[in-house]
């Protein structure tokens, strides 16, 4: 087991390095001129050129794909171009505000998508199974901006009970971090919760199907028991392993959501980055949801492994 | 449920939902977030809107567009306009406690003249040294009559900053900005906030009645009224002509508007390149006749609502400089066929590149249709805008949907734009006529002079159509009505100076 995660890890290497040479040969293709898009109307020569100097925009790709390479590697990700901000610390201002966003949208995805999932495979055929399906299948295809403003418009400038959008950091005003957050956590939750709700539904039809859930049954175990002991244990693992896949997705920035409700965290950073053509930031972003994404594959394997009494024969 | 499972719901759901107490600071919803906050460096419209609270600037904008003392009392040219003499104001600190005094003013045009990518160089370029003649009087001495230097030092270029501060914090100083203004940094966080709190040492404290204000940018339009409807912003700026309606039939916002210093219009390749080398590049005749096709009304109504402001020149029917002789033309269908027949075309393609937001596509399919009754065929070409930007810097256009957020003196409207050496002369415009008048506005002090020379300019590269000024937008601020004391200006900006909260 630990060596196959070592393979893992050390494959993952080069894999980081190819998408970041990815990346940088994508900005050939992006037109315009970054250091354009930056000075903006202050697009005076002098200005111009001293914006490609200080971040190399005048050197071969190659070469500043060096200057970047040999800063990553000494843990300096280049400045903003445009605010001047080491990218490394904008990075690290706004993985918390993310990760928060992440947890508790899982959380709320985990609390409506499994036990919605258990009743339809249950009550198979019947009106829960109708209705729970509606209701994911809404879930999925309702676009998470247009559920945003919806929510924002009702219960922020109807009823007036959140604010419409802000953060707050957890640790100075605990209490308006949660307002400002739940909205948020809940579009993306509920998107997800949609997804988990349709695993757990079919895995859990086919566990029920299963020998030893006929077996339980033949026992005399109470139907509760067979269900969430037997039948549900088996059915998590694909379901553990989504996820875990999906808050992967989550941590490379819920992009339109933090839009819409002003989430100062990866998502907008990212699009806030690509607007601006500041390729330092849409770099160094490149390179950590990579990273994220192949951590949290390996950790869904991992789970999968500790779940899966088969696989550790 | 039980009695204390339904008491802690309850007392949970009542504490998620109750709004905070407000302390007398003012939330304002931006449109962007700003880039440097450093005078020097910053490059962004939406900067100069939180500079307004932070830098006090040697001489501020009225809102009918006069010069009015802020750090400067008062100010004289010499003879031959090739000197500014500012007596400055006694008694002023930066917010780290240093004193404010000739010695700091020569700092910080030095500064402005020599950091290393300084935005504010082009502007005050005609500064060939400045001399502290006493502790509270400066001398600029300049290498030309240059009279857009006040205008300059009205904004971002005349902002003073702590020679202290700025030596200490050198290329950092963007990140802890230390100025003289009414309102003193306090913390920002990147695409989240920008705090500012009173700086009690202010000369004028008094005249602020605000403890502080936060800036939170929030780019869609939306989402920025949704959070003032809820109570979550006191004002925003660059509210939608959309939602206008909305803010007009909610009592419990006020709106203020203020036509802004700049303008939007057509940019017309006449000499960069091959692809000025067609028929709307070439001919003048083909020109007018583009412009008489369109009805500026109609697309100012189509577009906006009809709340923006329609004019035909880089300054806007309400502004001093308006030249009055060369009035909005009507549109005239039969004339501009008659005058394409002269010209010897049949249809003309022309192709109209534009940004690709919202707003300058229903713009551009209005010119389209418009244009096409006259016998113009347009296709639209919508571009991103950083990219639109270099290709109209590289001549690959013929027709650019494209505006300016506009300047105090008229000539930071328009001699960059239309001398043939102009630094934003993309169109590559060139009349050497219109150069001489542009250049006597500038050597002149004397407003009626400058007028009429702005008016013989404008007459003659109206009349050479390189670029079509449509309309000027209007700025709008929605504001809670319990904010008091707000004046609109053209520039654009937020002062706060006499602004309240009513509790």
């Amino acid at each position: 087991m630990l060596a196959y995660m070592a393979r893992r890890l050390a494959v993952s290497i080069p894999t980081l390095l190819l998408i970041s040479m990815l990346v940088f040969s994508l900005q050939l293709l992006l037109p315009g001129d970054p250091a354009l898009a930056i000075a903006g109307e202050e697009r005076s020569p002098e200005v111009l050129a001293a914006i490609r100097e200080r971040y190399h925009l005048n050197d071969p790709v190659p070469v500043q794909y060096w200057y970047w390479l040999t800063g990553v590697l000494s843990g300096d990700m280049g400045e903003s171009i445009r605010s001047r901000m080491p990218v490394t610390e904008l990075i690290l201002s706004k993985l918390p505000v993310t990760i928060q966003l992440a947890v508790m949208a899982m959380i709320i995805a985990l609390a409506i998508g499994i036990p919605a999932g258990i009743v339809s495979a249950v009550r198979k055929g019947t009106a829960w199974d109708m209705g729970a399906n509606v209701v994911a299948l809404s879930g999925i295809s309702i676009p998470n901006f247009w559920l945003g403003i919806m929510l924002i418009m009702l219960v922020s400038v109807q009823w007036g009970l959140l604010p419409a959008s802000g953060y707050a950091n957890p640790l100075e005003d605990p209490l308006r971090n949660i307002q400002t957050m739940i909205m948020p956590a809940f579009v993306l939750g509920t998107g997800i919760a949609a997804i988990m709700m349709r695993h757990t539904r079919s895995a859990m039809l086919s566990s029920l199907r299963a020998d030893y859930v006929r077996t339980a049954r033949a026992k005399g175990l109470s139907e509760r028991i067979v269900v969430l002991r037997h039948a549900l244990r088996n059915a998590l693992i694909p379901v553990v392993t989504l996820g875990t896949l999906q808050l992967g997705e989550l941590l490379s920035g819920a992009v339109l959501t933090e839009q819409i409700f002003t989430i100062p965290g990866f998502g907008k950073l990212i699009v806030d980055a690509v607007f601006n053509r500041d390729y330092a930031v849409v770099q160094g972003v490149v390179l950590f949801t990579g990273t994220a994404f192949i951590l949290m594959n390996l950790l869904a394997d991992m789970l999968y492994f500790l779940l899966n009494p088969r696989l550790r024969a | 449920m039980k009695n204390w499972q339904a008491g802690l719901l309850a007392a949970g759901f009542i504490a998620l939902t109750a709004s905070g107490a407000g302390a007398q600071t003012l939330r304002v919803g931006l449109q962007e977030d700003p880039d440097l906050l450093d005078p020097d460096l910053a490059r962004s419209f939406v900067g100069r809107i939180v500079f307004t609270s932070l830098c006090d600037k040697l001489v501020d904008l009225g809102p009918d567009l006069d010069f009015v003392p802020q750090l400067a009392t008062e100010w004289s040219w010499s003879p031959d306009n090739k000197a500014l003499t500012l007596k400055l104001r006694q008694g002023v600190t930066f917010h780290d406690g240093e004193p404010f005094n000739a010695e700091a003013v020569k700092f910080n045009i030095e500064r402005s003249l020599t950091l290393p990518g300084s935005t504010r160089r082009s502007e005050i370029a005609a500064v060939t040294s400045v001399d502290v003649v006493d502790p509270y009087t400066v001398r600029l001495n300049l290498s030309e009559p240059f009279a857009p230097l006040l205008a300059a030092l009205s904004d971002r270029a005349g902002m003073m900053i702590s020679p202290k501060a700025a030596r200490e914090a050198g290329e950092n100083f963007s990140r802890t900005p230390v100025c003289s203004g009414p309102y003193k940094f306090v913390e920002r966080i990147a695409q989240d906030r920008i705090v500012l709190e009173k700086f009690p040492q202010y000369w004028n404290a008094s005249a602020y009645p605000l403890e502080g204000v936060t800036y939170l940018p929030i780019p869609d339009t939306t989402v920025r009224l949704a959070n003032l409807q809820s109570g979550g912003l006191d004002i925003i700026e660059r509210t939608a002509p959309a939602d206008l309606p909305t803010v007009r039939g909610d009592s419990s916002l006020k709106l203020e508007q203020a036509t802004s210093l700049g303008y939007q219009g057509i940019t017309l390749n006449v000499g960069n390149g091959p692809r000025a080398d067609q028929p709307l590049g070439k001919d003048p005749k083909v020109r007018e006749a583009f412009e008489l096709a369109i009805d500026r009304n109609i697309v100012n109504q189509v577009g906006f609502e009809g709340e923006h402001t329609v004019g035909n020149q880089p300054v806007a029917p309400t502004n001093p400089f308006y030249a009055k002789s060369v009035p909005v033309p009507e549109r005239d269908v039969e004339r501009a066929k008659k005058l394409l027949e002269e010209a010897g075309h049949g249809r003309v393609k022309v192709e109209l590149m534009t940004p690709n937001a919202p707003d300058s596509l229903r713009v551009a399919e209005v010119i389209q249709a418009l244009a096409g009754e006259a016998g113009f065929d347009v296709s639209v070409n919508a571009t991103e805008f950083a990219t639109g930007l270099d290709r109209q810097t590289r001549g690959d256009f013929e027709a650019f949907l494209i505006g300016w957020s506009g300047r105090a003196d008229p000539d930071g409207n328009i001699h960059t734009f239309v001398s043939c050496k102009g630094g934003l002369n993309d169109g590559k415009y060139c009349n050497p006529k219109v150069d001489e008048h542009l250049n006597a506005a500038r050597t002149t002090t004397d407003t009626a002079t400058r007028k009429a020379e702005y008016a013989k300019a404008a007459e003659l590269y109206l009349a050479d159509r390189q670029r079509i000024y449509m309309y000027h937008q209007n700025w709008f601020w929605a504001m809670t009505a319990a904010l008091e004391g707000f004046k609109p200006h053209p520039d654009g900006m937020i002062r706060l100076e006499g602004v309240s909260l009513k509790k």
